[in-house]
């Protein structure tokens, strides 16, 4: 029984970031009918935006110490972070510490900028191209994109911890009984995407701005009929999606140590959240994003692996397939999306 | 009488007369060269084929750095480095049998397939006379198999799999680097003095030659001193969140994790372990440990803190104080501003033990150069004295148990050597069940 929890757990933990990027994948495709394939590549510069507030903060001047030697025999040049000189090392220390969680806030006018500048240089001139031309153009954007990370960061993960306190591990199952341990920073980053999720939607749906975003993601030539520019709606709108897929970037750093090909691991099973949940429908993206998370989960047990091997590898693909036989628009699918 | 010219006369005669100058040539090409790429004017071209894109760039890039170093040092440049240490005294730094060494690079991107045309590429346009580097058992495999094909020498880079000397060895390809035999032989009696005879271990392996093989080694050497193994579970190699893989050992009664995993896939599972609080986890009374059998430093560095304490085992590190070790560390560390990594190090003995081999053949055919390194006993380039054993063409010397450090002083200073496994403890029977299976044939030269 503690087994099956911690999988539940475990899968809704891998589900938040599926949902988050399914999100604004879906987000992009409803606005403005593209299918972009940069979006991993968003999610992949923000969780670089963590590690570049992370060296902004270890931002050091050296003090040689003649004392001690480096590698080579020379006086050793002792590095002191410049926040530890200017805040004293406890209160600097702690800034340091906390690098992850502060790097949201410098991701969020990154990504928003990122967004804007990648639909408005690029993207908006392929709105009436086939959506072929748009995948090509987009992952080759995403190729591209990955390559000057990898140019500035090197090709290897780069540790990103979350902060000290938050790094531990919490008892789930103390107040029933049961033992399931679970990462603090995991139970973090699922609660996090809840708050995103919500806010989104809480957006779209208590806003003017949302409200004219979803008129127009319903029937975009109406709107435009009552004189409202709904272009420069969606295009905020794809800034916004960015913005989505760069926290959830920056929040993944401590699970996992960034790498310039991050983008990528995620991009293909997003593409299959979207599907599963059905083009251009929010609900169905969250709700695709849990549900082949949390089934990722249970195949890799060792108890399903041993009736199927190889299961853990194909689950999401061979529930995608059932579910696009017996419903061709995915679970949330609406009519006309991509069916024409 | 017209004298008349068509064109269709001048084209055949044309034709006639550049076939009738080019069949000597021809003939020539084929009767004259004694085997691949035969060195005619006064260089000689070296290929380094290694991932220079791809996950495993970074570390491509160190053994590029080493590459470069020891073209320096052959051609009597720089400080000499390891040439100065080396036991045989061949090499006087005036290149190859007195033949500038030049060098072509490949990129492997750690896939077979483009390993394989980039090594092609440079022995058939570039000249290459011999091929080395990579970072992948599979890769390797792949690689050496196609310079035995082609007649160049294959001298392995990074790999670490029984089978590159084992079951897929090649009499053109010799490999410098350790394999996961010798990891487990040298890490079972330390594992032993530090947690005991009666321990659970839990295999999480990456899904592929290396990890196979490795996890065979471990296995068979943790069993033999005692311990019982719980479960081996596969895992693919493009896995990046192991949480789904790690949940399982927790209710499995396992009290030791073997993470039979390299680069990104070992930063990723061991981070994730720490995460799930496997180190605090006390069972069956004793202390959940993790062991690591193949560290990296380059990989350590994207683990961070979470390699602290935990044991694994190495090639070389740049901590060493032996002559050959100081030698590199400071021709590399001047040069380039950092150490040098393990990957670095072997490459540039690579390098280094093919030229000093055709400095004593007096030839660069493959089948010369084979003779002169099977069998061939050397000291001075950092690992004690090493042999490279004629029957399957591995190298055998002292191996490192390292171990995650508590108080790095510097952020090169990651791992600290706990023991330095003498080379006897480390060897095994050429007809060995875990590298039986290939046959070493007999070396083509190409001719």
């Amino acid at each position: 029984m503690d087994a099956i929890l911690l999988q539940i757990l475990n899968g809704l933990d891998k589900g938040s970031a599926y949902a988050l990027i399914a999100l604004g994948l879906t987000l992009i495709f409803g606005t403005l009918g593209v299918v972009n394939f940069a979006h991993g590549a968003l999610f992949m510069i923000g969780a670089f935006c963590a590690v570049t507030v992370q060296r902004l903060l270890n931002l050091s001047f050296e003090v040689v110490d003649p004392d001690k030697t480096d590698f080579l025999g020379q006086p050793l040049k002792v590095k002191t972070p410049y926040v530890e000189a200017w805040f004293g090392p406890e209160m600097g220390g702690a800034i340091i510490d906390w690098a992850v969680p502060l790097a949201i806030l410098f991701a969020i006018p990154i990504m928003i900028g990122v967004g804007y500048v990648m639909e408005r240089g690029l993207i908006k001139h392929f709105y009436k191209r086939p959506h072929a031309d748009q995948i090509l153009v987009t992952f080759g954007l995403a190729i591209v994109l990955q390559e000057v990370v990898k140019y500035f960061y090197g090709a290897n993960p780069i540790q990103t911890p979350a902060p000290e306190s938050l790094n531990g591990i919490v008892n789930l199952g103390a107040v029933i009984g049961m033992d399931i341990v679970y990462p603090v920073w995991r139970v973090v980053y699922f609660l996090f995407s809840v708050v995103i999720i919500g806010g989104i939607f809480s957006f779209l749906q208590f806003t003017t701005f949302g409200m004219v975003v979803r008129a127009g993601m319903a029937d975009r030539e109406t709107v435009g009929l009552l004189g409202i520019n709904i272009d420069r709606r969606f295009t905020i709108m794809f800034g916004i999606a960015a913005a989505v897929a760069g926290l959830a970037g920056v929040m993944y750093t401590p699970i996992n140590s960034p790498n310039y090909h991050m983008g990528m691991d995620f991009l293909v099973l997003s593409f299959v959240v979207v599907v599963v949940g059905g083009m251009g429908s929010l609900p169905g993206a969250v709700l695709a994003g849990f549900m082949l998370g949390v089934l990722e989960s249970f195949a890799s047990m060792n108890e399903i692996k041993s009736i199927i091997p190889g299961i853990d590898q194909i689950i999401i693909y061979v529930v995608a397939i059932i579910i696009l036989l017996t419903r061709p628009r995915g679970l949330m699918g609406r009519k006309g999306v991509m069916e024409d | 009488m017209t004298n008349t010219v068509s064109r269709r006369g001048v084209l055949q005669r044309g034709a006639i007369a550049g076939a009738g100058v080019a069949l000597p040539t021809i003939f020539t090409a084929s009767s004259a060269a004694a085997y691949t790429n035969e060195p005619t004017g006064g260089t000689v071209t070296l290929g380094f084929n290694v991932p220079q894109t791809g996950a495993y760039a970074d570390e491509g890039a160190d053994e590029l750095r080493a590459y470069e170093l020891a073209v320096e040092h052959l051609n009597g440049g720089g400080d000499g480095g390891m040439m100065n240490t080396f036991s045989s005294k061949a090499l006087q730094g005036n290149g190859i049998l007195g033949k500038k060494v030049n060098f072509v690079t490949g990129d492997t991107q750690t896939k077979s397939d483009a390993a394989r045309a980039s090594a092609k590429s440079m022995i058939e346009k570039d000249g290459a006379v011999m091929i080395t580097g990579g970072s992948s058992s599979g890769v390797a495999i792949a690689v050496q198999g196609l310079c035995q094909e082609a007649g160049v020498i294959f001298m392995a880079g990074l790999t670490h799999s029984n089978d590159t000397t084992g079951k897929d060895k090649k009499a053109n390809g010799f490999r410098h680097f350790f394999n996961g035999y010798m990891s487990a032989a040298a890490l079972a009696p330390v594992l032993k003095n530090l947690y005991g005879t009666d321990r659970t271990a839990y295999h999480l392996t990456a899904d592929y030659t290396w990890g196979w093989t490795q996890e065979e080694s471990i296995a068979a050497a943790t069993e033999a001193m005692g311990w019982n193994t719980v479960n081996k579970v596969r895992t693919p190699l493009a896995a990046t969140d192991f949480s789904s893989y790690i949940a399982p050992v927790l209710n499995s009664g396992a009290d030791v994790l073997v993470l039979n995993h390299y680069g990104g896939n070992m930063v990723n599972s061991l981070t994730n372990a720490v995460q799930f609080g496997l180190r605090e986890k006390v069972v069956n009374g004793k202390n959940f440990e993790i062991v690591v059998p193949l560290y990296s430093r380059l990989m350590a560095k994207g683990a961070g803190e979470n390699v602290k304490g935990i044991h694994g085992s190495t090639n070389w590190h740049w901590t060493l104080q032996d002559e050959g070790s100081k030698a590199f560390v400071k021709s590399f560390g001047t040069k380039y501003g950092f150490p040098p990594s393990q990957a670095a190090h072997t490459v540039y003995c690579q390098t280094m033990l093919y030229a000093d081999a055709a400095q004593r053949a007096g030839t660069f055919n493959p089948c010369g150069i084979a003779e002169a390194l099977e069998g061939y006993e050397f000291d001075g380039l950092g690992n004690g004295k090493t042999l490279y054993r004629a029957d399957d063409h591995q190298c055998f010397k002292d191996v490192l148990v390292v171990r995650g450090k508590e108080n790095p002083t510097s952020e090169f200073d990651l791992l600290e050597v706990v023991e330095v496994t003498p080379r006897a403890q480390v060897e095994y029977a050429p007809d060995h069940p875990m590298f039986a299976g290939g046959q070493l044939g007999s070396c083509n030269s190409g001719a």
